[in-house]
């Protein structure tokens, strides 16, 4: 058996004219030309793999940078208030008070989960979480915000299939609930699905840790899993690509995940920080070690040598450069000191985890790797983790735009009929993207852990912190990308606008952002103006709202062929409440309540669900943002949350006004008599306005009848726009649109939760 | 070193979802003719040494302690591979 | 009461079920797979989760933990056990309790507020109830499907051996509905639905009444408690 020759830093020294394949592992001939003028010689085949992964859009967010830079410029000492860690870490980390911090973070496994959608969705689930773990925190709960292809395609089966199961099988092995998301079907996303995968924690103020390698001498150690050929260049080869027409080929470079080793890694990470055992922590992804390595040396006293025979290897057979780029996953690298090296393993070895010292901390600034006694690697590692190119790509309006919002719905035709229009209202109500997904989500665990307030199908999931006081966190996550498409910038702003106000329904104040940028080639000048009104739009939206964003990811090349996906930002937002117990449901479950309707609506249907599901239409402008309406509804919320005048609150979002009264009477099936006159005469838009149209900055709730005149006062104090709009009826059994149509719960419930079972498989018990 | 392969197969008498499944996802794909699947395990075990009678016959004892769940499943082959 | 829960690595549940066991009234006790002590436990729960991963079968590695010849032990000498979800699977693997488990029959897992129908009263576990009695037990597993041959089934059904069984909707396939059964002495009880997941208002099943109040599964902790009283 020959053995394998590395390619050493003296033989690349000693041989510059070398041809090396840069442009097979995803870089351009100006950025291999860069990467020789820093070394000051030709990159060894190591170096040159690890510059090529590293410098990957998906690693450097090189199209991006300049971009994202808003997110820390646009800031207001408000925002930063309850912020302990911002951007740049793995995951931004929130005070919530009682000496308690949330870390949380989106993020995407986009290709991967076209290609083999199990594994890709499963380890998507596995990177946020490590993510989680290396701030210090004990992961809590995880979401998902899913995009699929046509409902109808023959593909999105397998992709759903994999997908979900993925998920299920990941997220429950860990023993995380699942307590949201969302999901959205529509053809631009065929060949491309999006899966963002959010992860949160909690910590103690003072188990707080950073990814830094501090203290000279200190010694870096691999544990966890084996190191195998696992995804060996995914990063650089699938996601600074597009796939050409004809599906999914590129099988090897997938990474393959183990739930069951992640949850021991998990307790014994947590045991390893009781133990005050390690200085410093980061997580394996994408690049293996050579990401690892890089970022922990960046981030601390600047150097480190390591010598890659000590990784321990599932395959034997691997060559150096596989071992430093492979994706095994289930790995994490720590910094500790010498004298706690002992204490360190005795806690690895307690739970089965293996783990080997690989070198140390030193003050060189200079990253060395060493195999077999040779360098193979000695950089700078800064200028592979840090300064990676930046790019300010050409942006360009899209010649389709004005047309497209010129198209507006007015020329759709309204129905005025009852019967007509309970056809529309039921149309949309079991539509792919407005339909109940049971079918998904009872495939999730949210029990496990027991502190889930509050889970899907509530617009916002709510978790208990602390078990003695209450406290806890709530989350939501969303994403339009039919109001991107028509205007990325306030299709941005809604994003966030929407998923803040589903945080502010459950009863919680919104604290934080984070957010997973889905969109198609930066190399196309129209994605990448979208992109930039999209990050702007955000941007200036958190400012106005005063909660800042405090990590996220960017997915580019999301595209087949020239045809981009609809530009997705998808915005995440948490929030904290004093006391999980005062949260509010998102349904009525009491006969003779009130219903009222929160802020004011105007004829915005352009991207609406209406438009879509009836009329198959998408144009003009999307609604517009009204950020102080937002904030006062949001304060009006908490308030009435705390004082437990509300019995429950859904906010109106794709729908309207006649989807949130569905929602409301679908959470526990009692029913409700609603009137839309209130609408039509105060607000002056018509009846098809008044049901369907979007408009934002409204949440419908219902109070018992006792503390009707204590909620009226607190939205007049505070100068919310309130309209009594029914009464909730546990008799009726159904739905009364008064003077227009009625329709029963079971007819409801059959129309609501009969589509995705009809694709996808019936439902147990469904 | 050898390698001994051990083969189980769930209990005929007893239900297997997992093989119904699976026999009509071949049938929905032209293998309308196979009426029946069930799926068993196979283990490779990788022996240090000789595989004598009484090695065979301690990884028996260990298959069926440990391989299998005699509750459910059938040993149903040890054998030393080729 | 010190009841102890086990903890495998890979083991869910556990921090729920030491709760469950708080909120009772008992003095919770963790223990771990590897060591040969059971803390002067006077009854023991095995918790839900994938211990092992599920590798090889469910519940398989993890019955032949250290522990479990322990609480093998103990369960012949009358202690109360407990067995939940992969608990059930771990007692059925270490032949603790008739039957098998296998993958539920539509393939997938599964969660949902199942409704369960209390058969037998006479065990450690649920003497809390009544016969009878329908109660909302949160149900999550993906190899929940109880099989035995022919002879073992009639034994169950003919001696009474089945403590629990669904109602209105069988989640997975489960021969005679069987959600979860006993031994014959009555100290050994398993059963797939999580009743550690019902014992704390406003984090269990929905009711009729309120969000999440569902507490039914409290009555099972509660029953222990009051049999090592007359033990």
């Amino acid at each position: 058996m020959t053995e394998h020759i590395p390619d050493t830093v003296e033989n690349a020294a000693a041989t510059p004219e070398k041809d090396q394949p840069f442009h097979l592992l995803g870089l351009k001939p100006d950025e291999y030309q860069q990467i020789r003028e820093i070394l000051g010689r030709r990159p060894t085949s190591g170096e040159l793999a690890m510059y090529s992964v590293m410098w990957s859009e998906h690693c450097s967010y090189k199209s991006s940078k300049v971009h994202l830079r808003q997110f820390g410029q646009k800031v207001s000492p408000e925002m930063t208030k309850h912020l302990m860690v911002g951007m740049g870490e793995n995951a931004g980390v929130v005070d919530i008070g009682e000496g308690w911090a949330v870390t949380f973070k989106i993020e995407s496994h986009n290709h991967p989960s076209y290609i083999e959608p199990f594994q890709g969705a499963a380890t998507g689930v596995g990177g946020i979480v490590r993510d989680i773990i290396s701030m210090g925190a004990r992961p809590v709960a995880v979401m998902d915000a899913l995009r699929f292809g046509d409902i109808d395609h023959p593909d999105t089966l397998r992709v759903v299939n994999g997908v979900v199961s993925g998920i299920s099988f990941y997220g429950n092995c860990l023993g995380l609930p699942n307590i949201g998301g969302e999901t959205w079907f529509d053809s631009v996303y065929q060949a491309n699905p999006l899966v963002n995968a959010l992860a949160v924690g909690a910590l103690r103020h003072e188990d707080l840790h950073l990814a830094n390698a501090k203290g000279v001498g200190n010694l870096v150690v691999l544990f966890g899993a084996r190191t195998g050929g696992d995804g060996i260049g995914g990063a650089s080869i699938l996601a600074s690509d597009t796939f050409a027409e004809g599906g999914p080929t590129k099988r090897p470079a997938v990474q393959v995940g183990d739930p069951f080793a992640e949850k021991v890694l998990i307790e014994c990470c947590l045991e390893l920080f009781a133990g005050s055992c390690v200085e410093g922590i980061q997580d394996l992804g994408a690049a293996g070690i050579s990401c690892a390595t890089s970022e922990l040396a960046s981030n601390g006293d600047g150097g480190m040598r390591i010598t890659l025979d000590n990784v321990l290897l599932r395959d034997p057979t691997l060559t150096a450069e596989e071992i430093l780029m492979s994706e095994s996953q289930e790995r994490m690298m720590a910094i500790v000191t010498p004298d706690k090296l002992d204490a360190f393993l005795a806690v690895t070895t307690k739970w089965d985890v293996e783990a080997s010292v690989l070198g140390e901390v030193t003050d060189t600034g200079r990253l060395v790797i060493e195999w077999k006694g040779q360098t193979i690697v000695d950089v700078d590692p800064r200028t592979v983790a840090i300064n990676g190119p930046v790019y300010n790509r050409p942006m360009e309006y899209p010649a389709w735009l004005d047309a497209l919002q010129a198209d507006t719905p007015d020329r759709l035709a309204r129905a005025t009929d009852g019967d007509e229009l309970k056809r529309q209202f039921l149309t949309l109500l079991g539509s792919p993207n407005e339909a109940d997904t049971d079918w998904i989500t009872n495939q999730y665990d949210y029990y496990v852990m027991g502190n889930t307030a509050l889970n899907t199908p509530d617009g916002a999931g709510m978790i208990r912190i602390d078990e003695e006081s209450g406290l806890g966190v709530a989350l939501a996550t969303d994403a339009n990308g039919q109001y991107c498409q028509l205007d990325p910038y306030v299709g941005a702003q809604l994003a966030l606008v929407e998923s803040y106000r589903n945080v502010a329904s459950s009863g919680a104040t919104p604290l934080a952002v984070s957010d997973c940028l889905n969109f198609g080639s930066p190399e196309n000048p129209e994605v990448m103006w979208q992109f930039a009104r999209a990050v702007e739009g955000l941007a200036d939206g958190c400012l106005e709202l005063g909660i800042p964003v405090t990590g996220g990811n960017v997915s580019f090349y999301n595209q087949t062929g020239d045809v981009p996906i609809y530009p997705t930002p998808v915005v995440a937002v948490l929030g904290s409440i004093d006391n999980v117990a005062r949260r509010l449901p998102s349904g009525w479950q009491d006969d003779g309540e009130n219903l009222y309707l929160l802020g004011v609506t105007a004829d915005e249907l352009g991207g609406s669900a209406w438009a879509s599901s009836v009329h198959g239409h998408l144009g003009g402008h999307p609604p517009r943002v009204d950020f102080a309406a937002e904030k006062a509804l949001a304060g009006l919320l908490a308030a009435a949350a705390h004082e437990g005048i509300v019995t429950s609150a859904t906010d109106l979002g794709t729908g309207g006004f006649i989807r949130a009264v569905a929602d409301g009477v679908l959470r526990f099936g009692v029913g409700a008599r609603v009137w839309a006159d209130g609408i039509v005469d105060r607000d002056g838009v018509d009846l098809t306005a008044a049901l369907f149209s979007e408009t934002q900055a409204r949440v419908l709730v219902s109070v018992a009848r006792e503390d009707d005149v204590k909620f009226r006062g607190l939205c007049d104090g505070r100068h919310v726009p309130v309209l009594r709009v029914g009464v909730t009826d546990a008799q009726s059994h159904s739905l009364e649109l008064q003077e227009v149509f009625t329709v029963t719960v079971d007819e409801l419930s059959r129309v609501h939760r009969g589509t995705l079972p009809q694709r996808f498989g019936a439902v147990v018990g469904g | 070193m050898t390698i001994v392969i051990v083969e189980v197969m769930p209990k005929e008498v007893l239900l297997d979802p997992a093989g119904k499944a699976t026999a009509r996802a071949l049938q929905r794909v032209g293998g309308e003719h196979i009426t029946n699947v069930r799926i068993g395990k196979r283990f490779e075990l990788t022996v240090d040494g000789e595989v004598t009678p009484e090695v065979l016959e301690q990884i028996g004892v260990m298959a069926n302690d440990i391989l299998s769940n005699q509750v459910i499943e059938d040993v149903i082959s040890i054998r030393v591979a080729d | 009461m010190r009841v102890g829960v086990v903890t495998f690595p890979g083991s869910l549940d556990d921090r729920d079920a030491l709760r469950a066991i708080k909120l009772a009234g008992g003095e919770p006790v963790s223990l771990w797979h590897s060591e040969h002590d059971l803390h002067g436990v006077d009854a023991i729960v095995l918790p839900g989760g994938f211990s092992y991963g599920d590798y090889l079968r469910c519940g398989a590695i993890a019955a032949h933990s250290p522990i479990m010849t322990d609480v093998v032990d103990a369960a012949n000498r009358g202690m109360p056990v407990l067995g939940i979800c992969n608990g059930f699977q771990v007692l059925v693997e270490a032949h603790l309790l008739a039957g098998g488990l296998i993958r539920n029959d539509h393939g997938t897992f599964i969660r949902r507020d199942q409704k369960l129908r209390v058969e037998n009263t006479d065990t450690a576990w649920t003497s809390g109830y009544s016969v009878g009695q329908e109660i909302t037990i949160p149900l999550k597993n993906g190899e929940g499907g109880f099989i035995a041959d022919d002879e073992t089934l009639a034994q169950l059904e003919g001696e009474g051996l089945v403590v629990f069984r669904y109602v209105d909707v069988n989640p997975n396939g489960s021969l005679n509905d069987i959600a979860g059964i006993r031994n014959a002495r009555g100290n050994v009880v398993g059963l797939m639905p999580h009743p550690e997941h019902a014992v704390e208002a406003g984090f269990g099943p929905n009711t009729s009444v309120a969000m999440k109040s569902g507490t039914d599964g409290l009555a099972m902790f509660q029953s222990v408690l009051a049999a090592s009283i007359f033990s």
